[in-house]
């Protein structure tokens, strides 16, 4: 009896450790959802290096695009669009520039966060050129501008007329032995 | 709370006095340790709750700051679920799954001492953060980054606190597993076990899979606090509503977590006062085993507003639906079993037929929220707060008052005063009733939950919440005297204390001896739920 109580004992203790691995395979989990859904807005990596071949240009649709920018709790900086939106064909390359002035007495170093909205949208909107693909450092006072290019497939679903493209920018001036942070899945 | 007397053969080398309760390894002794716990917890929850009601009884800031506000609700909450609902129902499991199985103890009595001490341990950690450098936990029992990162000092002792939470329940359920699986008398095959153990091994199941789950999600907020790590910081990739996946993936089998035992506490208490036996048993296991495991795939219709692909929301939403099913088949198995019964009104019935009434008045709003586009106008209103504590408040402690009023006398030896019990009943159903009802109409009305001040047009009805809550209040003080009356003295109980009491712990004395079933009793052949027979049949037998 005894024995048979330790025994279930411990087959019981695995489970629970397995069980809290589990808690941890679900974050890898999770971005492998995110990626396949766009869940999250998060949006194709695509760098210069794996531009995607030739789409043809569709000029008979016509896609609103606007830019949205945001500063996390804390950042003390200014960041804006060039301009609040424009009308894009699918499958051209475009360009447009965000402006980010740091606003304090220190140098500081800033990461912006995209994110794409509606969700359906998330893995057509490609961008080739992005600041977010790195962090800046701004020294105090000074001002960046900072260029984006970016794509829409044209697969793009047909619904779909109006895509966000909304930037966050974050202090991280305190993390990440700074401190060049890799973002894999942005 | 001498509620088991000394037996001389088997208590030569036990220490006396407050070295007995430390040292214990008994079954009883830790039932009655985790089950005063619980009932101590009540009353500071209690307390934290009318804090937020006196608040709430006008509009505007009257008596405390919004962020001691916060941390009162925040608070309340995790009191509630882990200091009282969680310890009283294993403390339940303690006292009454040994006798109802024919085992003379738990399956590892060391350990189930370990997993009550770690317990005020835990929750004096989890108080005193109340009196630290920028308060206690703020962000809601749910504990969302970044919000709770924000915490002060505090931080760090709450995830702690928590974690010693989520050990002591582990091993609690180990304990419950083991000792179902291996100590049960000859005879008793599982599909015999009354529907308390069942509810109770399924139970502990849920608890083995997403305790350590919700261990692994606060360990990755106290990371990202202080060892840099990004895992739901979206500056370094992460992504905080991974934390809202990984929470209610623990959460919403936890809401079951606080609710099957009480199935089985309803389940044991319905045909007992019915004098019929229990409706559809193997239904019942069915049932419960089907809940469980659709716990486990509905979580994300906690979080239905934070995005969602349209896929996403319809397959929550049904399989959510779906949970209605097989929580029915309980509902209607009870009203089935009361059906031509010779039913009597002790106070233990009254709270098990109040109990089948408001619960599943709570589950039907529960329903509502899961419809998705409603969802969208419920989320984060009184409305939720009205579903939540229809089900925990009637319904998990409405339980567990009628378990303890229905043990009480094989615990105790003694009858409780069925005047007081019944007092304690009515004063408790009205004013439950008077306290959660009004929310749901400021709920839909648009009042959001977990901010200390609210737009002139709900004052009405959070003036007669409030009302109501201290009236609910007020009636716990009288199931607190009562209690320790019950302990002290009173009319002797038989053995088998209620003339319809079906199972193996009414073939013992009232209050059952120190160390019980030494010689395992012999339920095979005759023992069927269906015959309403076993009780004499085991009687004669042991």
């Amino acid at each position: 009896m005894i024995n048979a109580n330790r025994k279930s004992a411990s087959k019981l203790f695995v489970v629970a450790i397995a069980m809290f691995g589990f808690g941890y395979a679900l974050v890898p989990l999770y971005d492998l959802l995110c990626d396949i859904t766009g869940l999250n807005g998060k949006s194709d990596t695509v760098t210069q290096q794996q531009q995607p071949v030739d789409f043809t240009v569709d000029e008979s649709r016509t896609i609103t695009v606007e830019f949205v920018t945001n500063l996390n709790q804390g950042m003390a900086w200014d960041f804006k669009p060039e301009i609040a939106k424009m009308q894009v064909h699918p499958g051209k390359a475009y360009q447009t520039s965000f402006f980010v002035n740091n606003k304090t007495m220190r140098s500081m170093v800033g990461q912006a966060v995209p994110s794409v909205a509606p969700y359906a949208a998330a893995n057509h909107f490609i961008k080739t050129e992005c600041f977010c693909f790195t962090d800046q450092l701004l020294e105090a006072g000074e001002t960046m501008e900072m260029p984006v290019v970016f794509l829409i497939n044209p697969a793009l679903p047909e619904h779909v007329k109006t895509v966000t493209l909304s930037y966050t920018y974050f202090d991280v001036s305190n993390t990440a032995d700074n401190k060049m942070i890799n973002l894999k899945t942005i | 709370m001498s509620t088991t007397t000394a037996d001389e053969h088997h208590d030569d080398h036990h220490p006396s006095g407050i070295m007995r309760w430390i040292t214990t390894t008994n079954h009883k002794d830790i039932g009655t340790l985790y089950l005063w716990f619980s009932f101590i917890m009540f009353f500071i929850g209690g307390f934290m709750a009318l804090i937020i009601r006196t608040e709430l009884f006008e509009p505007g800031m009257q008596f405390v700051d919004p962020q001691f506000f916060n941390s009162m609700t925040t608070m309340h909450a995790i009191v509630m679920i882990f200091g009282v609902v969680m310890p009283a129902f294993t403390g339940l499991a303690n006292w009454l799954i040994p006798l109802m199985i024919g085992a003379t103890d738990m399956a590892l009595p060391r350990m189930n001492n370990w997993s009550f001490w770690i317990l005020p341990f835990a929750f004096a950690m989890m108080l005193s953060t109340l009196f630290m450098d920028g308060g206690g936990p703020a962000g809601g029992w749910t504990l969302y980054p970044p919000l709770v990162l924000q915490t002060g000092d505090a931080f760090p002792f709450v995830i702690f606190a928590i974690h010693f939470m989520g050990m002591s329940s582990i091993m609690g359920a180990i304990n419950v597993v083991a000792t179902i699986l291996n100590m049960r008398a000859p005879g008793m095959t599982l599909m015999k076990m009354p529907l308390f153990v069942w509810t109770w091994l399924i139970t502990a199941y849920l608890l083995i899979a997403v305790m350590p789950v919700l261990a692994g999600g606060v360990t990755m907020l106290l990371t990202d606090k202080f060892f840099e790590t990004s895992f739901f910081n979206a500056a370094g990739g992460g992504d905080p509503v991974l934390f809202q996946h990984i929470f209610w993936f623990f959460g919403h089998p936890e809401v079951y977590i606080l609710i099957l035992p009480s199935f089985g506490v309803i389940s044991s208490i319905i045909p007992t006062f019915a004098r019929k036996p229990l409706f559809g048993y193997s239904s019942m296991v069915y049932a419960t085993a089907s809940i469980a495991f659709l716990s486990f795939i509905v979580w994300a219709h906690h979080m239905f507003t934070v995005g969602m692909p349209l896929a996403g929301e319809l397959f929550f939403m049904l399989a959510t639906m779906l949970i209605a099913v097989p929580t029915g088949v309980k509902v209607f198995n009870w009203v089935c079993t009361m059906w031509r019964g010779a039913m009597t009104f002790e106070t233990p019935m009254l709270f098990a037929i109040a109990f089948i009434i408001l619960f599943t008045i709570g589950g039907f709003s529960g329903l509502m929220l899961a419809i998705t586009p409603a969802d969208f106008q419920y989320h984060d209103t009184y409305f939720v707060v009205a579903h939540f504590h229809y089900v925990l408040v009637p319904g998990s402690i409405f339980a567990i008052i009628a378990a303890v009023y229905y043990w009480l006398p094989k615990w105790t030896g003694h009858m409780y005063s069925e005047f007081w019990g019944k007092t304690h009943f009515w004063l408790s159903t009205i004013f439950v009733n008077i306290t959660f009802f009004p929310m749901h109409f400021v709920g839909l009305a648009g009042m959001p939950r977990r901010i200390p001040d609210y737009a002139l047009q709900f004052s009405d009805y959070n003036q007669i919440a409030t009302i109501g809550a201290f009236g609910f209040g007020f009636a716990q003080i009288i199931f607190l005297g009562l209690v320790i009356a019950t302990i002290r003295g009173g009319v002797k109980a038989t053995d088998r204390v209620w003339e319809g009491a079906e199972g193996l712990e009414w073939t013992l004395s009232s209050p059952p001896p120190y160390h019980s079933f030494t010689t395992p009793p012999n339920v095979k052949g005759e023992w069927n739920w269906f015959t309403h027979q076993h009780y004499e049949t085991v009687k004669t037998r042991s």
